[in-house]
């Protein structure tokens, strides 16, 4: 096990730069997830740190040592890929001791690693077969069960869940976890999906065109974006934006979003935003859960408005409910028994206390 | 199989004109018609040799039903298989065939795995160059062929001309240029993440291509394998051309040769030749078609 250590990464195809200068630190034993729409740098960051992709720029350290020219087998490192990988022609036993046979590992030791693994993964039934004779689930934890029986320093994941179905994926997200707890082996694991970045990292790297947006734990990131593209990225429905600017009316500073809509911002909002220039476009971000149905009594901070929602989603717990303030789309999440009904007229209440501001140009969080 | 299952469906549901199982049904009757005539096409040659093999001289001249053997004979087979010159043409056909597709393996194989994965610069003309240089028919190479290898026994006063070993050099000419391109389009086909796993788990580039690659390419390499063989046994021009001895000879220029003797034809014996001759390729053919199924790769990845 050893802590990994990017420093001013940069990996340039001819003229394209996949990835611009990262500089990243991770733990050891820390959960670490890539996360970033397609094309963000995200891949390639983790195979140059396999060692699959030369760097162009930089260093990579594990373990303390630079290993910018160590060849991938000298690494000690592990990787699952997203479409596992298994060697066609080789059982499940075999496929996850290859690495150790080609070592020559003594057979006692490469047996007891290969049984420990499968207990771990619960396929000590499956040892035998081959892997076109297993579900998907089966051939990830197979795969899965290749990385750890070589007991590396470090796990690299690249999107070992995009392949399966919704459910599997769930629980296949369950099973890491518990595996991650057992062994503790340093993980970095990319993938494109926010829910499995938040569930399973410790910290999270959000990336977005080759370049690190925000590094933080799965609660910074979401209640702290630093910048717009954070602040849409991570949740689901994603964050309202919606143009705004900020005026004072009467001693108190207000935000007005529409001719009709503007409120009195909570005092320590207030008190924050106050030395922001009054002619600056700003943008009001707003999770959806912070705009709910109204209720008789309104908690500090929380202001309420009218509106006529386009269409309705039931989701059992919740009914998202969709409409716009002057053009702009928004979501917003109620409570299934509101009463919110598609082209209906509805009450809502936003909770100022969780906004965010941002610039519009820059797009920064202020 | 599938005619079965249709005949099974046809009475539980209405079939509509045009619809799936209809159209299929067509289908498979022109097939099995084409299929019927290519095959009686293609088998008729060798029956018209097995029947006359068995034949004696007198009766393949003789007036009567060519299609059928009156009075049946293995003359042909002792005659030929007694003949130390037969089984010398034998051996040495088996030699040069055996030569050859283990010289066209070892060649193509890393060849193939170099041009599909190792990213050197070049290696897309290369692969493509290869391909061309089998596009070159073999009647425009024999001339100077024949000439590089007389100027070299010239030069070095080593003597290749009319020894059946010529042929080793000359033969991969013609196979490995094509089994390096069957063989870079099975490469090609395994997902390169498997490779990069192999290479993860600590293996060398020629470990990747052993332990990982030929076993799952392997109907891609049996494939080949039939070919360099039977491009190798079947070969006439060439040996016709740089081996003249009769105990150099190879089997196809060996039959014609000695067993037509001036305007002389020993068709009893000829036919007999031809069908030994056919039979190795045949009973190699039989042996692999059982591993020459594709699908080994299933399971690899998803799919």
């Amino acid at each position: 096990m050893a802590d990994v250590a990017l420093r001013k990464v940069v990996k340039r195809y001819d003229d394209v730069e996949a990835v611009r200068g990262i500089d990243l630190d991770i733990a050891d034993h820390e959960f670490i997830v890539l996360v970033g729409p397609s094309g963000c740098g995200k891949s390639t960051t983790l195979r140059m740190i396999a060692g699959l992709e030369d760097i162009s720029d930089g260093d990579i350290m594990i373990g303390g040592d630079v290993v910018n020219d160590v060849p991938p087998k000298d690494r000690d490192i592990a990787m699952v890929f997203q479409n596992y990988a298994l060697y066609p022609h080789m059982t499940v036993a075999e496929n996850m001791s290859f690495g150790l046979r080609l070592k020559h590992y003594p057979k006692a030791e490469i047996k007891a690693r290969v049984t420990e693994a499968a207990r771990l993964l619960d396929i000590t039934d499956l040892i035998d077969r081959k892997p076109k004779q297993l579900s998907g689930g089966q051939r990830q934890r197979v795969a899965m069960g290749r990385a750890i029986v070589r007991n590396p320093k470090v796990f690299l994941f690249d999107e070992p869940l995009s392949n399966l179905d919704a459910k599997l994926r769930v629980q296949m997200r369950i099973e890491i976890k518990k595996v991650h707890q057992k062994v503790r082996t340093t993980t970095v694991y990319v993938t494109h999906d926010q829910v499995e970045a938040m569930t399973l990292a410790d910290r999270v790297v959000v990336m977005n065109k080759g370049r690190i947006e925000q590094i933080g734990t799965p609660n910074e990131l979401y209640h702290k974006p630093a910048t717009r593209f954070v602040a849409g990225f991570i949740g689901s429905p994603a964050m309202n934006f919606l143009p705004c600017r900020l005026e004072d009316v009467g001693g108190t500073l207000q935000i007005r979003l529409t001719d009709r809509i503007a409120f009195a911002l909570p005092p320590a909002r207030a008190a924050r935003y106050n030395t922001l220039p009054r002619t600056e476009k700003l943008l009001l971000g707003i999770r959806p859960e912070h705009l709910t149905e109204s209720h008789a009594h309104l908690g500090p901070g929380v202001e309420s408005f009218d509106t006529v929602l386009d269409v309705t989603e039931p989701m059992g717990m919740e009914t998202l409910v969709y409409f716009g303030l002057d053009g702009t789309p928004v979501c917003g999440r109620v409570d299934p028994n509101a009463g919110a009904k598609d082209g209906a007229p509805m009450r809502l209440a936003m909770d100022l206390n969780n906004m965010h501001l941002l610039n519009e140009a820059t797009g920064a969080v202020l | 199989m599938s005619s079965v299952t249709i005949d099974k469906a046809a009475p539980t549901r209405t079939v509509k004109y045009g619809s799936m199982s209809r159209d299929r049904k067509w289908a498979l009757r022109w097939s099995y018609f084409f299929l019927t005539l290519f095959a009686i096409f293609s088998l008729l040659p060798p029956i018209y040799m097995l029947i006359t093999s068995l034949k004696s001289s007198a009766e393949i001249s003789a007036a009567t039903n060519p299609w059928w053997v009156f009075h049946p004979t293995l003359e042909n087979y002792v005659g030929l298989l007694t003949s130390n010159q037969f089984l010398r043409f034998f051996w040495n056909s088996a030699l040069v065939s055996i030569f050859v597709v283990t010289i066209t393996m070892l060649i193509s194989v890393p060849a193939a795995f170099a041009l599909a994965r190792m990213r050197f610069w070049g290696s897309a003309t290369l692969a493509t160059g290869v391909f061309l240089t089998y596009l070159i028919p073999d009647s425009l190479l024999f001339i100077p062929l024949f000439k590089v290898f007389a100027l070299f026994g010239d030069w070095t006063g080593i003597q290749l001309i009319n020894r059946w070993y010529v042929l080793l050099f000359i033969y991969p000419t013609l196979t490995v240029p094509f089994c390096t391109w069957i063989m870079i389009g099975y490469f090609a086909s395994i997902p390169k993440e498997l490779d990069e796993a192999a290479i993860i788990d600590g293996a060398s580039w020629f470990q990747t291509l052993t332990r990982i690659f030929i076993p799952v390419a392997l109907p891609g390499l049996i494939a080949a394998t039939i070919f360099a063989f039977t491009v190798s046994w079947a070969q006439f021009l060439y040996p016709l051309v740089f081996t003249t001895s009769t105990d150099q000879l190879v089997l196809p220029v060996g039959i014609i040769t000695t067993l037509i003797k001036g305007d002389v034809f020993n068709w009893g014996q000829i036919m007999t030749g031809a069908l030994l001759g056919a039979a190795p390729p045949l009973i190699i053919y039989a042996f692999l078609m059982d591993y020459y199924i594709a699908g080994l790769t299933a399971g690899a990845t998803k799919g």
